[in-house]
């Protein structure tokens, strides 16, 4: 059955009842069609709920704060960028700074080192090598909780709180466990015929791995890496535990997320809610961009991860 | 699997593509897990370097430390309300969005703009838990600046004069951090359930529909088994977050490290980080830590039990 309808479009679905009914007429089974626009009403409520309070602080960036503080539902009145500007000054420009140095090489190195060993516990038979395997895939078990206290003494022994190689080493362990597991099963399904071939040209094993497999492996590096990167910029207790300031002269280096809430506290003395609402704005922006980009890769890739 | 020959040289490739990442993964995962059992015997403060083995007297304190106990009760109660209803508002809506669209000769199909929906849906679980615990302590604003409040006194449904105080009323609290891991969760778990619901083959609902089942009893008798897995799963995660709850908690509620008003919103993972940095009571946070691991071991185990049925092979 192919009636084709001018695409309603979820602007007139969330107008709901009426008009959608109208339009489709009584030409389907009565069952189908109610359940339809019943469908679409709940689904168009929810999907206003997600989007509603996301451009409602948007828009917050461009009122007074005092209209902030008056009436939640006020139309803007400022439609100048200047809250965006002295968020940026405010620190957001250099937490975003700290966020992609420490990003910079920690996600590299995370797929790197996760590829490597996910690649010999994948392909080289030896003895142990299950034992290895449960022992790097079970760390994604516990609750990072578990370890923050002995973690903080054992990266300051290292003389490495409140500094970028501190963080990023953390960071690349504690995505170990997910990075493994998922790259194990991907190696594990490339071919082998490409590997025997290559061994017979005589190329050496790190060879192979760097120059055919890691390249086969395109897909699921693709994948794994959008994961870790979500993960990592994400990331907020890690952070605030091994990211503060040690001494009086010790430089801030705060991630984004920790910054945002630090705006927080700042713009509540401050009171000048525009900035922190430009704050969070800007924050977003990437994350928006990343996952409308790779939509399909981070629902599909989430998506497998979870039902493994 | 291919099977390379064990030749001279490989233990060395072996080994030298394990070294580095089991090293890291050493030091800063395993051993700190490790640690985190010996400490939590001690009354290391964390300060000094020195400190006595006490036994389990962290252990005893923590049964009598009444807000230790508050957190212990408060996460319990979002083990069980987190996972329920956001399980059930995914499959809900991965229900609308996979057969909710109108039926036909073609069968049971999923609503126009259904991949529209899912673009959407997923959106908060992009958002760091930060971004979202400053959008929605915006959201509860206790005056009516907060777009709840200011809706609500829209509507008539609250008097400006004595706006609600979302974050600062003992009782409503935990229930409005609930909504925030709800409103963020549901996206995610909706294209999961999808996900499963599409690998079910066509010619199954078919089949039923043929039979002459309604679909809310194709769903109840043939969608709902055939996911059971991925729902299983998913309460498990769930279950985890629910243990979890620091970010929230510790950034939208008052006090040190949040938990306010009078310890009503307090979880575990907020009294271990205040005990542990405000009151640098480490061994006694540790503890914490141990009791946390054991809970969400007995959390999955007996979810993944209580949940177990059948396997259906398809």
């Amino acid at each position: 059955m192919t009636t084709v309808i001018k695409a309603p479009g979820e602007a007139s679905a969330e107008r709901s009842g009426g008009s959608g009914r109208s339009k489709e007429g009584g030409s389907t089974g009565s069952d189908g069609m109610v359940l339809n626009v019943f469908s679409h009403g709940f689904l168009a409520v929810w999907a206003i709920l997600i989007v509603l309070p996301l451009i409602w602080l948007a828009l917050g960036s461009f009122k007074t704060d005092s209209q902030i503080g008056g009436s939640a539902l006020s139309w803007p009145s400022n439609w100048h960028f200047d809250a965006f500007s002295r968020a940026w000054d405010k620190g957001i420009g250099d937490y975003f700074a700290h966020t992609l140095i420490v990003m910079a090489f920690s996600v590299p190195l995370t797929m790197l080192l996760g590829s490597m060993a996910a690649y010999v516990l994948a392909r080289y038979p030896f003895p142990g090598n299950r034992l290895f395997y449960y022992f790097f895939v079970s760390g994604a078990m516990f609750p990072v909780f578990l370890a923050l206290v002995p973690l903080f003494f054992m990266v300051k022994r290292l003389d490495m709180l409140n500094t970028y190689q501190g963080l990023i080493l953390v960071y690349v362990a504690y995505s170990m466990p997910f990075t493994v597991f998922f790259m194990h099963s991907f190696f594990r399904t490339l071919p082998t015929a490409v590997h025997e071939a290559a061994v017979i040209d005589g190329a050496s094993d790190t060879r192979i791995f760097f120059q055919v497999m890691l390249p086969m492996a395109k897909p699921g590096l693709i994948s794994v890496g959008i994961f870790n990167v979500l993960g990592q910029w994400n990331q907020y207790i890690l952070p605030s535990v091994l990211m503060q300031p040690q001494t009086g002269s010790d430089p801030e280096r705060y991630m984004l997320t920790q910054g945002l809430i630090q705006l927080q506290y700042q713009m509540g003395y401050e009171t000048d809610l525009p900035v922190l609402f430009a704050g969070v704005t800007i924050a977003m922006i990437p994350m928006l961009v990343v996952y409308l980009s790779f939509q399909r890769q981070i629902q599909a890739g989430l998506t497998s991860a979870t039902l493994k | 699997m291919s099977q390379v020959a064990q030749g001279k040289g490989r233990t060395g490739f072996i080994a030298g593509f394990l070294i580095l990442p089991l090293a890291l993964y050493l030091t800063f995962v395993i051993w700190p897990y490790i640690q985190t059992f010996g400490y939590s015997f001690t009354n290391w403060s964390g300060q000094s370097p020195t400190f006595d083995f006490v036994g389990l007297d962290n252990y005893a304190a923590l049964m009598k430390d009444e807000v230790f106990r508050g957190a212990l009760w408060h996460n319990l109660l979002l083990l069980v309300f987190v996972p329920t209803v956001t399980i059930l508002l995914a499959l809900f809506f991965a229900f609308m969005v996979n057969a909710g669209g109108r039926s036909g000769a073609g069968g049971v199909r999923g609503v126009r703009g259904s991949s529209v929906y899912k673009i959407v849906y997923f959106f908060p679980q992009v958002l760091s838990l930060a971004i979202l615990a400053v959008l929605f302590g915006a959201v509860y604003r206790s005056d009516e600046g907060g777009l709840l409040n200011g809706f609500l006194t829209k509507l008539g449904l609250v008097d400006p004069a004595h706006p609600v105080e979302w974050l600062n009323q003992p009782n409503l609290v935990l229930w409005c951090l609930l909504l925030v891991v709800v409103w963020h969760g549901v996206g995610f778990y909706l294209v999961l359930f999808s996900a499963a619901m599409q690998s079910v083959p066509k010619d199954i609902y078919e089949a039923a529909l043929l039979d002459g089942a309604g679909r809310a009893q194709t769903f109840l008798k043939v969608t709902l088994p055939l996911l059971w897995d991925s729902v299983q799963t998913s309460a498990v995660y769930l279950g985890i977050a629910a243990m979890d709850m620091f970010v929230l908690v510790s950034t939208m509620t008052s006090g040190q490290f949040g938990g306010g008003p009078d310890h009503h919103s307090e979880v575990m993972a907020t009294v271990l980080m205040r005990n542990f940095l405000y009151f640098g009571k480490s061994g006694y946070a540790c503890a914490m830590g141990v009791v946390m691991l054991v809970l969400t071991m007995i959390l999955s185990v007996v979810t993944l039990r209580a949940t177990r049925r059948e396997r259906i092979e398809f």
